[in-house]
């Protein structure tokens, strides 16, 4: 808080040429000579002197770690990262599918191979609307400026710092500025501009600034072979497909490196939890100082796929450059701004509001209450005012202290609704499910949504959804991905809620293993998604979620309620398995057996073998219902019915490898097309099955009634 | 010439008689297989609980009990496939009148079941086993089948015996002996001529070898036959039926081990899997000459020829014990008792450390003279 409150000091200052400390009470004269005998110690003016007020650029240029950029290979990623976050804010508040290019230049391409690091230019260009021309300076130049830290209102960046901390840190490290070119109207030239940023002064220099047709602009699409060949099939960078929007680039010294907490696989989790966004990475050509001298992985070359399919908006690899699809074709709701809520506000805030609201209003107490506050209705703050000794007519003014901590306390007891959550867009669970489809590949998906929830007075919703099956490794320890406000988070994963959420949840309940106080192990991707107006991040850098106990509830209820709907398909899948080698040991030798007859009877073979085969079928249905219920005859339950689950017959190994379509068929018939979703199969590892969509059902429940936060 | 003809015209009576029976077979499963019942086999089980010792004939017998071999049942759908596979082979075999060894079978209704990876026998104990159920569930014999077991045994001695026609000398058969084959019915060996007055039969053909180069046969005017352990159904068949038709009584020369002793009663009463077919197989007036428990201190052995028993031996040996036909049998529960209080076994070689021909010349002819056995 302290590095905020001083912010708003500094951005309050009218120049930065006065910038001398306030507290600095008078000028220090030559003359005020020191003490005599005292080699040691300044007397109070001397270190007056030396008292003047921190820049907040000033501040982080120094410090930082705290926002991330305390390693070049965190730089790289967190250079991404806000570029990213922004542009799809934007691009969700301009009301805009977001269409995405992230490109990675290596700039030393020759350096030595044992070069822990190198200079790379990152570009992320959006087709969002755009940055009208003289705000450009105050969003990119300035530390702490922002539409998004004063509201309750749930969105990627909270405080107004990454973009321009990335660019400064380009700066310290390469000396180049911030290159940016903006449209606002497709008609209208698009604004180039080279921005550096005075740390001294917290704010951005401009080096060039000039208008330009060129956007976005060309050189990026000649960046790789792979995007040169993209683009000559209009697949990349169109000027259609980008009529305004921005593009951003800042060269910094970095190091890229593939695995946990690498560029890619921000990308693929942003992908996974955006579903409705479309990115376009170009990556760099080389790792840095990897150990292995590899270019890029063998097969994404060999398994590249042409253009036709590109249009088909598979998720896939051409020539090194990855394509995450769009999965569903609506934008999350838009979000409300919100009041806080009473039982949300701290006692410092609250005076501190009171003072704001006496400057700018003049009212009542009575009135500030149901003005400042959400779900304060006027009986409740008359009640309110009652309780903290005061009357509806005393003004907001006057309230003394011991008024207001009454108040407070008050607060704290009264009993109000809870705050309204349309400021909060979960992701959704069949945008969820679209999500994990195409970036997992597994056989099994579920997906949960709960309701909205308060921590500290503030709203808050937990999703989860899981993976199953298919390609992932299953002798490994399950994989968590996490995000908040739909942005994923790499780091510190033990320290997060939502990891403490996995390791207490009881997984072997549904038919998993898990090491005691430990994730799951088997192939499995747990899902969790924190949607708030403001997500409680263990540091600045916005790691890690802190651990509330209500948070941490009912991330656990999230997961349950997908542990469970995993637990009745793996139920349903051992089953399926047990009647299909049944039927199958049958099937087998009721050929062999028909054969036999004939050869000693002469019966007819065709004739034996259909009898014995329409026995086998009812036989196997007999003995799977007296085998699994407990002496009734129960209709089975098909796993796929239940909500939120997705089920992708061909990923299941028994029954991918079984040659008999019968058995197929008879359990897992599609019911209906995955509906706005361009489902896909996904991928990184270069596998493209475009066929595998149409094997993709879909819960009609899903379709049919979808949960009261979901977007349609 | 006379002879072959009527052996053939009894083959073809007893042939039609099996082909039938798996006719008979293949139109209960089909029928039920059409009219939607289940398809099964019914096999008599052949297990110690379906033996029954028949006192008074002094033979174990199977029993009534029967097993249901079902195609809809994960257990037994390849065993009823594979039992249908054999009747079928069974059925070839007849019709051209050739006969197959147990391996042959094997490989004959070895073949991948159709659109799978599977073969139809995993090894030849699979179909040795549905070839033991279906001589029961058809009431025929193996040789009728058409099938036959390796050659196990040898014999040497006083009977000239004619095997498919071919007269055979047991009297010259240098040291090898005549190989006694897996079919020894009348139909294919007939007994010539025989001056022998008894059967000696030894567990193995190292000891056989043994009285064969002293010429014991031709000094004590007798047969001697060898097993190879424990003796297979020709083995068995050939000396009940030299026992029965020549009245030669049979006295068996075996280790002092639980295994001797089962050979022993094996010979005598039958065994549990080839119950079904004691009744043409066991001998129940056999005589167990020895090694005896007490013959360690009697012929004064050495410490050096004891095998100590494991706890594997005394368990089997308490089984045998066990066992109806000796339970009461005041002799054989001492004879089983002296084994365990001595404490190890003895092999009939380990006469051989008191001289090479002891047991030829001295042991075997006192005992036999002095009629110490046990029966």
């Amino acid at each position: 808080m302290v590095g905020k409150d001083a912010a708003l000091m500094s951005k309050t200052q009218p120049k930065s040429g006065q910038s001398r400390a306030k507290k600095s009470v008078e000028e220090s004269s030559d003359g005020a000579a020191p003490r005599k005998g005292k080699n040691r110690g300044a007397t109070a003016e001397e270190m007056g002197s030396r008292q003047r007020d921190i820049s907040v650029s000033e501040f982080f240029a120094k410090n930082r770690h705290l926002l991330g950029f305390d390693n070049p290979r965190k730089a790289l990623l967190t250079t991404v990262k806000e570029a990213v976050d922004n542009s799809l804010d934007a691009c969700e508040e301009g009301g805009i599918l977001p269409e995405l290019a992230v490109i990675i230049e290596d700039l030393q391409p020759d350096r030595p191979a044992t070069s822990k690091s190198s200079r790379y230019r990152i570009t992320v260009v959006d087709n969002g609307p755009g940055i009208v021309r003289k705000q450009v300076e105050n969003i990119f130049g300035r530390l702490l400026y922002g539409s998004k830290f004063h509201r309750l209102k749930m969105s990627r960046g909270q405080q107004g710092i990454g973009i321009s901390a990335a660019g400064m840190y380009g700066l310290i490290t390469t000396g180049k500025p911030m290159q940016i070119v903006t449209k606002i109207r497709s008609s209208d030239a698009a604004h180039h501009i080279e921005l550096a940023m005075n740390t001294k002064t917290n704010r951005a220099e401009v080096t060039a600034d000039s208008e330009t047709k060129d956007f976005p602009p060309a050189k990026l699409r000649d960046v790789t072979a792979g995007s040169r060949s993209l683009a000559a099939t209009d697949g990349f960078l169109s000027p259609k497909i980008f009529p305004t929007g921005t593009s951003v680039s800042i060269e910094l010294e970095g190091r890229y490196q593939k695995g946990r907490g690498s560029v890619d696989e921000f990308l693929e989790l942003t992908g996974i939890a955006n579903p409705h966004a479309r990115i376009t990475y170009v990556p760099p050509s080389r790792e840095s100082g990897a150990d292995d001298e590899e270019l890029l992985p063998a097969d994404s070359v060999a398994t590249a796929v042409d253009a036709g399919e590109v249009k088909v908006e598979v998720t896939s690899e051409h020539h090194g450059v990855i394509m995450f699809p769009r999965a569903v074709n609506e934008l999350p709701p838009e979000t409300r701004e919100i009041q806080p809520h009473p039982k949300g506000v701290e006692l410092g805030t609250l005076l501190q509001m009171l003072k704001e609201y006496e400057a700018a209003e003049k009212g009542s107490l009575y009135k500030f209450l149901q003005d400042q506050f959400c779900r304060v209705s006027a009986s409740t703050a008359g009640a309110l005012c009652e309780a903290a000794g005061a009357t509806s007519r005393t003004r907001a003014g006057d309230v003394e202290p011991q008024q207001a901590e009454k108040l407070f306390a008050a607060f704290q007891e009264a009993k109000l609704g809870p705050p309204p959550v349309d400021c909060l867009a979960p992701i959704g669970v069949r945008q969820l499910l679209a999500g994990m489809l195409k970036g997992v590949r597994a056989e099994f998906y579920a997906a949960s949504s709960r309701e909205p929830e308060i921590y500290r007075g503030r709203p808050f919703q937990i999703e989860a959804a899981i993976a199953f099956g298919g390609e992932l490794p299953t002798e490994e320890s399950s994989r968590v991905i996490r995000f908040a406000n739909r942005v994923p988070l790499l780091f510190q994963q033990s320290a997060c809620s939502s990891f403490k959420a996995v390791a207490e949840t009881g997984w072997k309940n549904y038919g998993l293993t898990q090491p005691r106080g430990s994730t799951p192990t088997g192939p499995l991707v747990i899902l969790i998604h924190m949607a708030s107006v403001w997500v409680p991040f263990t540091s600045e850098s916005k790691e890690a979620i802190a651990d509330y106990d209500e948070i941490r509830k009912e991330m656990k209820l999230a997961l349950m309620e997908c542990g469970r709907k995993l637990g009745s398909y793996l139920r349903k899948r051992l089953k399926m398995r047990r009647e299909g080698e049944r039927r199958d040991v049958f099937e087998r030798y009721i050929g062999e057996v028909s054969k036999s007859l004939h050869h000693i009877h002469g019966a007819d073979t065709r004739e034996v073998y259909d009898a014995l085969l329409a026995q086998a079928k009812k036989r196997t249905r007999q003995a799977d219902q007296v085998l699994n219920e407990d002496g009734k005859v129960v209709k089975a339950e098909d796993p796929s019915d239940q909500e939120g689950v997705l089920v992708v017959a061909d990923a299941i190994p028994a029954l991918a490898q079984s040659d008999r379509s019968e058995v197929k068929d008879s359990h897992l018939e599609a019911k209906k097309p995955f509906q706005n979703a361009n489902v896909n199969a996904k991928t990184k590892r270069g596998k493209v099955s475009a066929n595998e969509s149409a094997k993709i059902k879909k819960s009609k429940r899903d379709d049919d009634s979808p949960t009261l936060f979901e977007a349609d | 010439m006379a002879k072959k003809i009527t052996k053939q015209v009894s083959t073809k009576a007893r042939d039609i008689n099996t082909h039938k029976k798996i006719y008979v077979l293949a139109e209960t499963v089909t029928k039920a297989a059409l009219s939607g019942k289940e398809p099964i086999v019914s096999v008599p089980t052949r297990s110690r609980s379906n033996t029954i010792w028949n006192k008074k004939r002094g033979i174990l017998e199977m029993g009534n009990a029967t097993q249901d071999r079902q195609l809809f049942n994960l257990n037994q759908a390849k065993i009823f496939m594979q039992t249908l596979l054999h009747s079928g082979s069974i059925k070839d075999l007849i019709e051209a009148d050739k006969t197959l060894s147990l391996r042959g079978m094997f490989y004959k209704g070895l073949h991948t079941v159709a659109g799978t990876k599977e073969k139809t026998f995993v090894d030849q104990t699979e179909s040795d086993g549905i070839l033991e159920d279906l001589e029961v569930s058809l009431t025929a014999l193996r040789e009728e089948l058409h099938i036959f077991a390796k050659k196990a045994g040898s014999i040497v001695g006083n009977i000239t015996l004619i095997d498919s026609g071919d007269e055979i000398d047991c009297r010259r058969m240098g040291s090898g002996g005549y190989a006694i084959p897996s079919i020894v019915e009348p139909d294919v060996i007939q007994f010539k001529k025989c001056e022998a007055k008894f059967i000696l039969h030894v567990e193995k053909n190292t000891v056989w070898s043994r009285f064969n180069e002293d010429r014991f046969w031709e000094k004590h005017n007798c047969i001697l036959t060898e097993g190879g352990g424990q003796p297979p159904r020709g083995v068995r068949r050939l000396l009940r039926r030299m026992h029965e038709e020549l009245k030669l009584p049979v006295y068996c020369l075996l280790d002092c081990d639980p295994w001797g002793h089962y050979i022993y009663s094996v010979i005598k009463q039958g065994s549990i899997s080839l119950a079904f077919e004691s009744q043409r197989l066991a001998i129940p007036e056999a005589k167990f000459l020895g090694i005896r428990a007490k013959d360690y201190k009697a012929c004064g052995l050495s410490d050096d020829v004891q095998i100590a028993l494991n706890d594997n031996d005394i368990k089997r040996a308490k089984e045998i014990a066990a066992y109806p036909w000796f339970q009461g049998h005041k002799p054989w529960q001492k004879e089983i008792e002296g084994l365990l209080t001595n404490g190890f076994k003895m092999e009939v070689e380990s006469l051989i450390t008191k001289d090479i021909s002891y047991v030829t010349e001295e042991y075997v002819p006192q005992r036999l003279k002095a009629k110490d056995w046990l029966e």
